[in-house]
């Protein structure tokens, strides 16, 4: 007979605290492996009472929505923990952010006090990318090429070799800014699936107007969130921000 | 300008390479001086991969005593793989620290620290990539000096003309004395250039500057003498040995990296050095004598550093942990203090010993028992009496059963072939032990998913041990054990299943003999091997016996040895050794009796419970046993979680 853990499960989790947070400078080459590790040490250096789960192996409760890939900066990561005490978010995301690494900075702690999950409300990213050594001029010409073709075929690397994607449908808007000697590629992109990544748009700016950036790129992801019909995407947290002004009378615990 | 970032030119190139996060630093627990406020910088180098050189606990160490001098820095550099290293010359970016990204070229002090000879050509591509001269010979006051430590120092003849100086011992306080040296020159404005700065540094106890030792040869190919070619330097090199292990408290804020490192937890060492005897143990030889850390002592290192990292698991660390005098109580006292944190706590790699599994089931009480390892490392009693680390057959199987029976799945059993008088007999009894375990382990578990894992590979000769005479087996007499073996145990298909082998091949222990017991004159094989392309000898996809056994052909030839010369040749007792004036304390006549015993097959008890059998190192070095108990006690934690 295996051996079971003695005494009482683990106590459960009576709060559920939604976190935004950045990754920036160096540490956008950190992947996502890297981020969830660090954070979980944080955690425990920070003592947040973390909830756990039950067995010989328990995993502190904790939920990533759709983590910005290695090599690309963000500034907002969404984190959905629990705990088994009531905490001030706010006194969560400062010693938090405290424990983290600079560069990995928490920058907004609310209470899931709204109805659905956080992925619900994530459909799309805002992204920015640097191209240095890139005319403006030249990105606006393939931008339009790209906003104006139907289908733009790219092969992208997964875990069963190439495979052809068409990265067209996912973006939803994009536009070329910047100056001289760097063009910033602006870009709304839909969360689908297989997913677009930066890196697969700018293949499809090569592909219809064959923009060769001479140095690697540097994406920065602006936003997060559910795209409306008027192209902007909707804050994440807002619900739940909302929902906690509401019932600003009830009594705060730490 | 001295001391510069040289990232904004490394961060185009990263995004280009795999694993990126290994270069960029920003650790927890990193630290950041300024450039410019220090007298004296070192450049701290583990010469393999970030993952296996970042949870170091010498180069750790190290950083943390050098970083708390106020005069002085230290940054860490690590072992760049060959896709960032091509971008990095052709972008002309040099070999850099991951803290601040500054160039290696322009420290003071470069520091490598060498646990395996497999390093060496990393060295030389650090070297090449820093822009400082391969050969020491050539480099000026203004290069870095280089020097090199760890146990692979202790001969570091193969790369002496390659590093300014080798640091012999315990690394705490010596570090601490060549910075002065190195600060004193130059506030003094650096008289007598390069040269005279190697003279002072000769003269600090604990380091070896080989340009100033000649070595002749005679025609048999063999040392005729190393003699010093002036006399204000020792003609023997003694090595450092910090005593008193809870004043040196290091690492007190060990580094968290955000890549994924081969060790996932925070490492205490509970004592330093072994006196355990085991005769093909370099580390046992030349690290006494034991210097224990006390309970109290562990007790807070363990609660600080779990504070400063997050960490979950934590390893107490030393070379045979189950030996602490007082490692039934820290084992007890820290379960009792973690009890219900979600923190773990394990011994590494232990002795055959029913008490290890007492102790295991200690620091699990209420976690997963997946594994437990242990290290006969000789598979039948007669060669574990050869090697001195004698344990029954029969105590052997109760061990192990014992741990089956008390919830341990897994049990994984280390051992080494080409062992000195060892025959396929002595191997094939790992066969019979691991059928036996599992028959046995069946039975008295009452599971039949328990598992044994065999882990065996060759052995090779070190310096400073009793088989520092014996002929190294071959790699064909490696390959053809493993293969008796791997039949035996596949004999029986109803037991051969829940045994696992895991093995490495011969050939890359044969170069790790020829860099173990090397001389000066293998040093031109490995610059070939790394002007040929070598790197990272210690990875199987990079490791390359071709081009070894190719390089050593030619560049050994013509000074009339060969690679057999080197590894599995017997040594006779009047060859001049190329580490015999390194002093590690260890009396040559003492080691070579050993030798005899061995062949005799007779063992030696360990001096901390027998009386003295005058190995030589206490009084050479004028230190002591340092050993509990204390009678002191872990007081539960204020605050745990």
């Amino acid at each position: 007979m295996a051996r079971q853990p003695e005494g009482p499960p683990p106590p459960p989790a009576v709060q559920k605290l939604r976190l935004r947070y950045a990754k920036r400078g160096p540490l956008r080459f950190a992947s996502h492996r890297d981020l969830a590790r660090a954070l979980e040490r944080a955690l425990r250096r920070a003592r947040v009472p973390m909830a756990f789960s039950a067995g010989f192996s328990p995993h502190p409760k904790i939920s990533y929505v759709g983590a910005a890939p290695t090599g690309a900066a963000s500034e907002a990561e969404y984190v959905e923990i629990g705990l088994t005490e009531r905490c001030d978010p706010e006194a969560v995301r400062a010693a938090l952010d405290a424990s983290l690494p600079p560069g990995v900075d928490v920058l907004e702690c609310v209470e899931a006090l709204a109805p659905g999950s956080l992925a619900d409300r994530i459909d799309a990213a805002v992204w920015r990318v640097e191209l240095p050594g890139v005319a403006p001029a030249e990105l606006a010409a393939a931008v339009e090429a790209l906003l104006a073709a139907e289908q733009v075929t790219v092969a992208k690397r997964t875990k069963n070799g190439l495979r052809d994607v068409d990265a067209r449908p996912a973006v939803a808007g994009a536009s070329a800014g910047g100056e001289a000697g760097c063009a910033i590629l602006h870009m709304v992109v839909r969360q689908v699936t297989p997913a677009v990544r930066p890196d697969d748009v700018l293949a499809a700016l090569a592909a219809v107007a064959g923009l060769r950036p001479p140095s690697p790129p540097r994406a920065v992801r602006e936003a997060q969130g559910r795209l409306d019909d008027s192209g902007t995407v909707a804050d994440p947290l807002g619900p739940d921000r909302d929902a906690g002004a509401r019932c600003q009378g009830e009594p705060a615990t730490v | 300008m001295n001391g510069e970032s040289l990232y904004p030119r490394l961060e185009p190139l990263l995004a280009q390479v795999q694993k990126p996060i290994q270069y960029v630093g920003g650790e927890l627990n990193a630290q950041v001086k300024a450039w410019d406020d220090v007298a004296v910088r070192w450049a701290l180098m583990y010469p393999d991969a970030y993952e296996v050189g970042l949870p170091n606990q010498g180069l750790m160490i190290l950083y943390e005593v050098l970083n708390e001098r106020p005069d002085a820095l230290a940054e860490r550099t690590y072992a760049v793989w060959p896709d960032l290293a091509a971008l990095m010359r052709e972008a002309g970016v040099g070999q850099f620290t991951v803290d601040l990204h500054r160039a290696v070229r322009d420290f003071d002090v470069l520091g490598v620290s060498f646990a395996t000879e497999l390093g060496y050509t990393n060295l030389l591509e650090a070297l090449d990539l820093a822009g400082v001269p391969l050969h020491a010979v050539d480099r000026d006051e203004t290069h870095p000096v280089v020097v090199a430590g760890g146990h692979a120092a202790f001969n570091p003849e193969p790369v002496a003309d390659f590093v300014d100086c080798a640091v012999l011992g315990d690394g705490e306080q010596v570090v601490g004395d060549v910075t002065d040296v190195v600060a004193a020159w130059k506030e003094q404005g650096r008289p007598g250039g390069r040269v005279e700065l190697l003279a002072r540094l000769a003269r600090v106890d604990g380091v070896y500057v080989p340009r100033f030792y000649a070595v002749s040869y005679a025609p048999d190919g063999a040392i005729a003498a190393v003699t010093r070619t002036r006399d204000d330097v020792p003609a023997r090199v003694g090595k450092r040995t910090v005593m008193d292990l809870d004043e040196w408290p290091y690492p007190k804020t060990p580094l968290v990296p955000l890549a994924e490192s081969v060790h996932e937890r925070m490492s205490v060492e509970i004592f330093r050095g072994c006196t355990r005897g085991c005769r093909f143990c370099q580390a046992g030889m030349i690290t006494r004598p034991v210097r224990e850390r006390t309970i109290t002592g562990i007790g807070s290192m363990v609660d600080q550093g779990l504070r400063a990292t997050g960490y979950e698991e934590v390893g107490l660390l030393s070379l045979s942990s189950a030996d602490h005098s007082e490692i039934g109580q820290v084992a007890k006292e820290l379960a009792d203090r973690y009890e219900g944190t979600n923190t773990g706590l394990s011994l590494p790699s232990t002795r055959v010993d029913a008490f290890n599994v007492t102790l295991a089931n200690e620091l699990s009480r209420n976690g997963r028992r997946s594994g437990l390892t242990f290290a006969p490392e000789g598979g039948s009693e007669r060669i574990r009496r050869v090697i001195n680390k004698t344990v029954s057959k029969e105590d052997l199987v109760r061990t192990v059963t014992t741990a089956y029976a008390n919830g341990w799945q897994q049990v994984k059993l280390y051992f080494m072939c080409g062992l000195p008088t060892e025959t396929d007999e002595d191997v094939l009894e790992i066969a019979e032990l691991a059928v036996e375990v599992i028959r046995a382990g069946r039975e008295a578990s009452g599971r039949r998913d328990i598992r044994c894992t065999v882990s065996i590979g060759g052995f090779v000769p070190k310096p400073h041990t009793p088989f520092q005479w014996a002929g190294q087996a071959g790699a064909d007499t490696i390959d053809h054990r493993l293969r008796v073996l791997r039949q035996a145990i596949n004999a029986d298909r109803r037991i051969g299943r829940s045994i696992g082998l895991r093995y490495h091949d011969g050939k890359p222990g044969v170069v790790e003999g020829l860099l173990s017991r090397g001389d000066r004159r293998v040093g031109r094989v490995i610059e070939r091997v790394w002007r040929e392309g070598g790197r990272f000898d210690g990875w199987s996809e990079h490791f390359s016996y071709e081009r070894w056994t190719a390089a050593a052909a030619a560049e050994l030839a013509p000074l009339g040895v060969d690679l057999d010369w080197y590894t599995t040749r017997e040594r006779g007792q009047d060859e001049v050794l190329p580490w015999d004036h390194l002093d590690s304390g260890l009396d040559k006549e003492w080691l070579w009796d050993d030798w005899q015993d061995a062949l005799r097959e007779e063992e030696v008890a360990d001096c901390r419970w027998t009386p003295c059998y005058d190995c030589g190192v206490c009084p050479t070095n004028g230190t002591e046993i340092q050993t509990g108990p204390t009678g002191r006690s872990l007081l539960p934690l204020t605050v745990v979680r």
